[in-house]
């Protein structure tokens, strides 16, 4: 089987890391920390990539027109004026820390208050979708919890609220030991990809 | 230090484990090698993508696949490489499509590999013309940057089926949501907790816990990741009887 020169580079670095991770020998180790350290610095690499990705794609939207091109021609604007910002007062100045402050961070935390009302859409949707026992169980347990969380109009539910409460039963017995099924679920699921890809089963990477 | 020293430490106990995975999952190929999918079970998400592939490719409509933020290192990552796996074999499936598939993600890494991951799939088919660079997207830098630049792939670009399938965070559910509001099909699948409880809610497909790491083995996407399925399973029940032996032999003192 003839094995392209990228996936020969890109397995044979992924065995000198993952031997670095489990033998304790020096000149490995230093190994796989240049390795490591490498990577990084392609990764950031990759940002600007992928800058430059999104301004290409919103470009080519902007070119073609539509009602769409304003929201394309609102986000090449702002991505420059940044650019220009930070570039001229630093990612510490007054003014970067003013885009970030009262523009970035009141528009991501008003896409956080619409995710709680999508959330709650959701669940009611699913109860219209797949009315089965779990989608039942699920909408019971999101009620229990969410009244459970805190005094409504100052009223604490009994055997809801507080640390002895329903709601710290389900999250803290079952909550726990389903998330931790499904995180040795996960494991699992990693190791397995992982190795495909150290062996060259998967090339995510090309060749 | 010797070598009995070493494969008794917890990293060489590690690394003994996973050359043990790594062997049964190579002996489950080659003993399976004349019976591909056999012994899967049923995953309904699965047979709906293959039916929504091809409706896409009759309708002309897109197929949108989500990779998230997660990026290519660490435990995170590894789900989006998986998508990248997903992102093969569905645009070789819709090769045949007016509209070629297009994959959005929200990290620089993932976003080149996912074009490199494209255009490699339609030289190998003889498709080289099918490929532009667009077609591999990031869409934001942040979750919610990224869930916003999402959204017009799904409302502008006539997508009729979303695979998300890489690292999310409570974001995922405005993809999810905008995937239903287009009548589309979700089939949304991760390694995180947080996205995976959200997903049970928003998506039409949710597929939980490890059924993401087994899309590759669904999708036909080589032998070894229907094996390595057969490895995960063995060992799951493996590590639960540890686990259960663990927690007997604490239940009367003896550790």
């Amino acid at each position: 089987m003839k094995i392209p020169v990228a996936a020969a580079i890109a397995i044979a670095f992924g065995l000198v890391v993952l031997a670095g991770y489990f033998l304790p020998l020096p000149e490995l180790v230093s190994l796989r920390t240049i390795l490591v350290q490498w990577s990084m610095i392609i990764a950031s690499t990759a940002l600007f990539v992928g800058v430059a990705n999104l301004l290409r794609v919103h470009w080519f939207k902007l070119r073609k027109g539509g009602t769409a091109s304003a929201y394309s021609f609102l986000l090449i604007a702002s991505l420059l004026v940044t650019l220009v910002v930070v570039g001229l007062y630093g990612p510490t100045g007054s003014w970067s820390l003013w885009i970030f402050n009262s523009i970035q961070f009141p528009i991501e935390s008003s896409l956080m208050a619409i995710l709680a009302v999508v959330l709650i859409y959701s669940a009611a949707r699913l109860m219209r979708r797949r009315m089965d026992l779990f989608s039942l169980l699920f909408g019971m347990a999101v009620l229990l919890v969410l009244l459970g969380s805190a005094p409504i109009f100052g009223i604490e539910i009994p055997f809801l609220y507080g640390p002895d409460g329903l709601r710290s039963l389900i999250v803290q017995i079952p909550a726990v030991a389903g998330a931790r099924g499904i995180l040795l679920g996960v494991a699992l699921g990693t190791i397995a990809t992982g190795l495909r890809i150290l062996i060259g089963a998967d090339r995510p990477y090309g060749g | 230090m010797n070598i009995v020293d070493i494969l008794i430490s917890p990293e060489g106990l590690g690394l003994v484990f996973l050359v043990v995975f790594l062997g049964s999952m190579i002996v489950f190929a080659v003993a399976g090698k004349n019976r591909p999918g056999q012994n899967l079970r049923g995953i309904v998400a699965f047979s709906r993508l293959g039916k929504a592939v091809g409706l896409a490719v009759e309708a002309g409509k897109r197929l949108h696949i989500s990779l998230g933020w997660g990026g290519v290192s660490g435990m995170q990552g590894i789900s989006g490489l998986l998508g990248l796996s997903v992102v093969e074999r569905i645009a070789r499936l819709a090769s045949i499509s007016d509209r070629p598939p297009v994959v959005s993600s929200g990290e620089g890494t993932l976003g080149i590999l996912s074009q490199d991951t494209l255009s490699k799939t339609y030289r190998t088919i003889g498709e080289a013309r099918q490929y532009d660079s667009g077609q591999g997207r990031v869409s934001g830098l942040t979750p919610f940057s990224y869930a916003a630049g999402v959204l017009p792939n799904i409302y502008d670009e006539q997508v009729s089926a979303t695979v998300l399938a890489g690292h999310f965070g409570s974001e995922v559910a405005l993809i999810a949501d905008a995937s239903e509001r287009t009548d589309g099909l979700t089939l949304a699948g991760s390694d995180s907790i947080q996205a995976q409880a959200v997903m049970v809610a928003a998506a039409q497909e949710p597929l939980i816990g490890e059924e993401l790491y087994a899309a590759g083995a669904y999708v036909n996407a080589g032998p070894l990741h229907a094996s390595s399925l057969r490895a995960q399973d063995i060992f799951r029940w493996v590590l639960v009887v540890i686990i259960l032996v663990g927690a007997a032999l604490k239940l009367v003192g003896l550790i």
